[in-house]
């Protein structure tokens, strides 16, 4: 067992936390108010290599460890949900994808873009009905020779309107049911595709989110990515690794409410001392404490897997229910903490709650991740 | 043209700080070491001369004395963009011991950037000292810097005001706020290429301390702030002038 | 054996931190049985010169050279060596500003001599001769000894004081015996910021910071200013926002300041803040939140919107001034 950090790695992390308390933290609640997307923060994080992390240099990425990307999106996440959400989604669920499971001229042509962050991506699998249960998918994708004609509509996603790239899910095989559903690199500017309404979200309200609809969308068969049939497994695979990206994500936003709870506790003053020596108070924070510590370790475990080879799925599946809920649970006493000063925007807490709150329903709810640990207990 | 950049190895500037029981050494328990805050806008500005269109400078170098622990403040300096580092394997002493360490790496160099101090003993001394033991021009108080082919254009502070000077190589310029607008954050490429960058050990030359720390004291806790309230405005001027006598 | 103290001028004259200088190193030439003496380079004429005798010292040499205004640290620092030389310096003291600070080190390598820079008061002991100065930006004193023969120390502004004592000061110039190639600056512009109170100089400092809401609210903080005849500053996140020049931000990456009376206005007084304020003797703290730590720094603080206040404070300086 060895705990300690790399040098490497604990450069990452003050890269991504000197980034974030420096420029996220500027127009971060303004952002949030007029549910402005982060354009100028992405490309700053572009170019510092924080939008392929993992992806081998041979394609442009960074070619970095999975735990470097834990710490990053923790640092990220602390200050900025909405900016990390766009950054994991492109790491974890588009780059990691392309990278693993594309074909060398799909890479050279799409994933060297996306790695090195000139362009960003979104990875279009909900429908208004299947979230959660991506096996039901209407989305068709049918074979007309040179191409695959698309039509159906995408739910919730996540860089929709500022992405260029997308990866779709689709069915081409319906009486094949899951095992006839495919995965597709299409161009958002491709004719026939059109985006609905900006969401009007509780939380994450920087980051652009829409549902988008296909209408005879041709996309060449030289984008589909792997063999037909594929693409059921590929969401899988994929969604293994993009847990940790959002479990990391919920991790930071606990951290961070548990930093600013922390100091102002240590600040504010009651009945003639700082409130972080009333036992009420005190205890409080040792309970967060404690549940971030656990959320961090998960989530490491999980990276750490993913770095060795090992399987990962239930780590990460673990990492994601739990690092979601406490966020939950870490920001909202973030807020009591805080009091009146907690309820107010200036104050940050208010949104990082409303955030966390997100962490556990994306990307698989905290129940999807229960039936994914609890089946494997059983199997 | 080639650049030398003085790192310091400096406990973060948010540390709290404290001594060992019996006062004579820094307490560096649990502290986290940073690149010195001028340190890092000197390297910062190098980086912006090296990386303009046409520029002349051919590499940046960046030298500390210090033992194998500040290692890690080198290597961040590499990632920043360094093209190499000189660690002199010494614990840094006074300022003329770290000057004299310095000066036997620092000859051949075309431009040599320190910070104004450190921000952890605030000599304010080793560039100074550096420049004349290499028998060179020294520009202090330095916010802004361009190369023009040999010659090197300074913007430095004055009492009142502020100077343009042009100044041949070789030089030390000390700089200060305003040299570069913030530290450059190093990208993951260049996180990842610091380790396979050269980091040459030196060894120190035999050099007499001439100035030693005995002990140290926080400075006496303030008395307790006076409050007004917010109408009471008046009353408080008037008690800057009849009490504490300082209007 | 003397202390010699370099009293440095701008355009000719001496300025508050050259006086304190000569002040202080005619405090220790007291304490150690020495002739204070001051070194002046470049033209300054005879009244200015005379003006030492105020500040207790004996004599003066004075170098007329005028091309010592190009501020050559290189050639200052050989100045003052055949300076210290000449009259058997055992103690020389600079001023901690700007030119100080960029020739006391090479003066100390060309003399062997041990270099304490940022002292805040007299040598606790002579032997072995200890002097205490500002470490950690104004957060520790260290007490430190020099084990050289010569020693040079510079002086932390307004951390002596100014201490008048009537001397028969005896003038003479002296020749630095400098030629052509000692000096290598070419000035190409000077920039002098003018009918402002100088930050290094002011004895009151009025300070805004992100409490003040913007830039646009900055006439208040500058109407008290020209009241008080104070200074104006700001703190780091106002000058890295634009509201105001760099050269305002005092902190412990800014400029280091120690004014008689300092007031921090939507200031909260983040530790690098106080780093570069603590050496003010009177601080005044106005902000909103009562938990803000500029109150722990604060002689006098009102909890409460600067906006209500500064109106306030700027009428009432007026009537004192009247």
């Amino acid at each position: 067992m060895n705990f300690e950090f790399s040098e490497e790695q604990l450069m990452i992390q003050q890269a991504a936390r000197d980034y974030a308390q420096r420029e996220l933290i500027k127009d971060v609640i303004q952002r949030d108010t007029t549910a402005t997307f982060p354009t100028h923060h992405i490309k700053a994080l572009a170019e510092l290599g924080f939008m392929g992390m993992m992806v081998n240099p041979a394609w442009d990425g960074g070619g970095l460890d999975t735990v470097s990307y834990v710490l990053a999106m923790e640092e990220l996440s602390k200050v900025d949900a909405s900016v990390s959400v766009v950054v994991s989604v492109n790491n974890s669920l588009v780059c990691y994808g392309l990278d693993k499971y594309a074909s060398a001229s799909q890479k050279e042509k799409y994933l060297k873009p996306l790695a090195s962050g000139k362009k960003i991506g979104a990875f279009l699998l909900s429908e208004p009905e299947a979230g959660s249960d991506a096996t039901s998918q209407r989305t068709t994708a049918e074979d007309k020779g040179d191409y695959y004609l698309v039509n159906g509509t995408k739910n919730w996603i996540t860089n929709a309107s500022s992405a260029s790239t997308y990866i779709l899910i689709a069915q081409t095989d319906p009486s094949k049911k899951h095992k006839g559903i495919t995965a597709f690199i299409v161009d958002k500017d491709s004719p026939g595709i059109s985006l609905g309404p900006h969401e009007d979200k509780m939380g994450m309200r920087s980051s652009d989110t829409h549902s988008v609809m296909f209408n005879d969308v041709k996309v060449p068969k030289e984008n589909r990515i792997g063999e037909e049939g594929f693409g059921f497994t590929f969401a899988m695979k994929v969604l293994e690794g993009g847990r940790i990206g959002i479990a990391s994500q919920a991790l930071g936003l606990a951290s961070g409410a548990l930093e600013r709870a922390t100091a102002y506790a240590k600040e504010r003053k009651a009945f003639g001392t700082v409130i972080a020596n009333h036992q009420a108070i005190a205890f409080k924070l040792a309970d967060m404490a404690v549940k971030v510590e656990n959320a961090r370790n998960l989530c490491l475990k999980a990276a750490w897997l993913k770095d060795q080879g090992k399987p990962y799925g239930i780590a990460s599946a673990m990492a994601k229910q739990y690092a979601a809920d406490i966020a939950m649970e870490v920001t909202t006493e973030a807020v009591q903490i805080h009091g009146g000063y907690g309820y107010v925007r200036e104050y940050h807490v208010e949104r990082m709650m409303r955030e966390a709150k997100l962490t556990q329903i994306y990307e698989g709810t905290s129940e999807v991740q229960k039936i994914i640990i609890s089946r494997d207990l059983v199997k | 043209m080639k650049i030398l950049v003085l790192i310091g190895n400096v406990p973060d500037t948010t540390t709290k700080i404290k001594f060992n029981a019996d006062k004579t050494a820094f307490d560096a328990a649990g502290v986290q070491w940073i690149i010195n805050p001028w340190d890092e806008l000197a390297l910062t500005r190098a980086m912006e001369l090296k990386e303009a269109p046409g520029s002349s400078i051919e590499s940046i170098t960046v030298a500390n004395v210090g033992r194998q622990e500040t290692e890690a403040t080198l290597r961040k300096a590499l990632a920043i963009g360094a093209d190499k580092a000189i660690r002199v394997d010494a614990d840094a002493q006074d300022a003329f011991y770290v000057a004299n360490q310095l000066a036997q790496i620092a000859g051949g160099f075309d431009l040599i950037f320190a910070g104004v101090e450190a921000s952890d003993y605030n000599g304010a001394a080793v560039g100074g000292m550096l420049a004349e033991l290499l028998g060179i021009q020294s520009v202090s108080a330095v916010s802004g810097l361009l190369v023009e082919g040999n010659s090197i254009k300074i913007t430095r502070e004055i009492e009142g005001g502020s100077q343009t000077v042009g100044v041949v190589t070789p030089v030390v310029a000390i700089v200060q706020k305003g040299i570069a607008k913030e530290p450059r954050i190093p990208a993951m490429r260049g996180i990842m290429m610091a380790r396979s960058k050269p980091l040459e050990v030196v060894n120190p030359v035999a050099t007499e301390t001439r100035v030693s720390f005995v002990s140290f004291d926080l400075p006496p806790a303030k008395a307790n702030c006076k409050k007004f309230t917010e109408e009471q405005g008046k009353e408080l001027i008037n008690a800057l002038r009849e009490e504490a006598k300082v209007l | 054996m003397s202390v010699l103290i370099y009293v440095d001028n701008t355009d000719g004259k001496f300025k508050k931190a050259g006086f304190e200088a000569a002040s202080y190193g005619a405090a220790i030439a007291q304490q150690a049985g020495m002739k204070a003496v001051a070194v002046s380079l470049g033209k300054v004429d005879a009244a200015e010169l005379q003006k030492l005798a105020n500040y207790g010292i004996n004599n003066v040499m004075s170098s007329a050279d005028e091309r010592f205004a190009s501020m050559d640290n290189q050639a200052a620092a050989k100045a003052l060596a055949v300076a210290a030389i000449q009259c058997n310096a055992e103690i020389i003291v600079l001023a901690h500003n700007n030119l100080g600070k960029a020739i006391a080190p090479r003066l100390s390598v060309k003399l062997q001599a041990g270099l304490v820079t940022n002292v805040t008061g007299l040598p606790t002991s002579l032997s072995p001769f200890t002097v205490n100065k500002n470490v950690f930006t104004g957060k520790a004193v260290g007490h430190t000894t020099i084990h050289t023969p010569v020693k040079v120390l510079t002086l932390s502004y307004n951390s002596f004081g100014l201490v008048e004592k009537t001397t028969d000061l005896v003038v003479e110039s002296f020749d630095t015996g400098l030629g052509q190639a000692d000096f290598g600056l070419n000035v190409e512009q000077t920039q002098q910021v003018t009918g402002k109170i100088l930050l290094s100089e002011a004895e009151i400092v009025v300070a805004g910071g992100r409490g003040m809401k913007g830039p646009e609210n900055w006439s208040g903080i500058e109407e008290l200013a020209s009241v008080l005849g104070a200074g104006t500053a700001c703190s780091r996140p106002v000058s890295d926002e634009g509201w105001r020049p760099h050269g305002e931000h005092v902190g412990q990456t800014g400029k280091i300041i120690a004014p008689n009376l300092y007031f921090a206005l939507g200031i909260s007084g983040a530790i690098q803040h106080l780093g570069g304020v603590s050496g003010s003797k009177v601080i005044v703290a106005v902000n909103k939140d009562p938990d803000a730590p500029i109150f722990e720094a604060a002689d006098y603080g009102i909890v409460g919107d600067v906006m209500k206040v500064l109106p306030q404070f700027i009428e009432a300086a007026k009537e004192l001034k009247g």
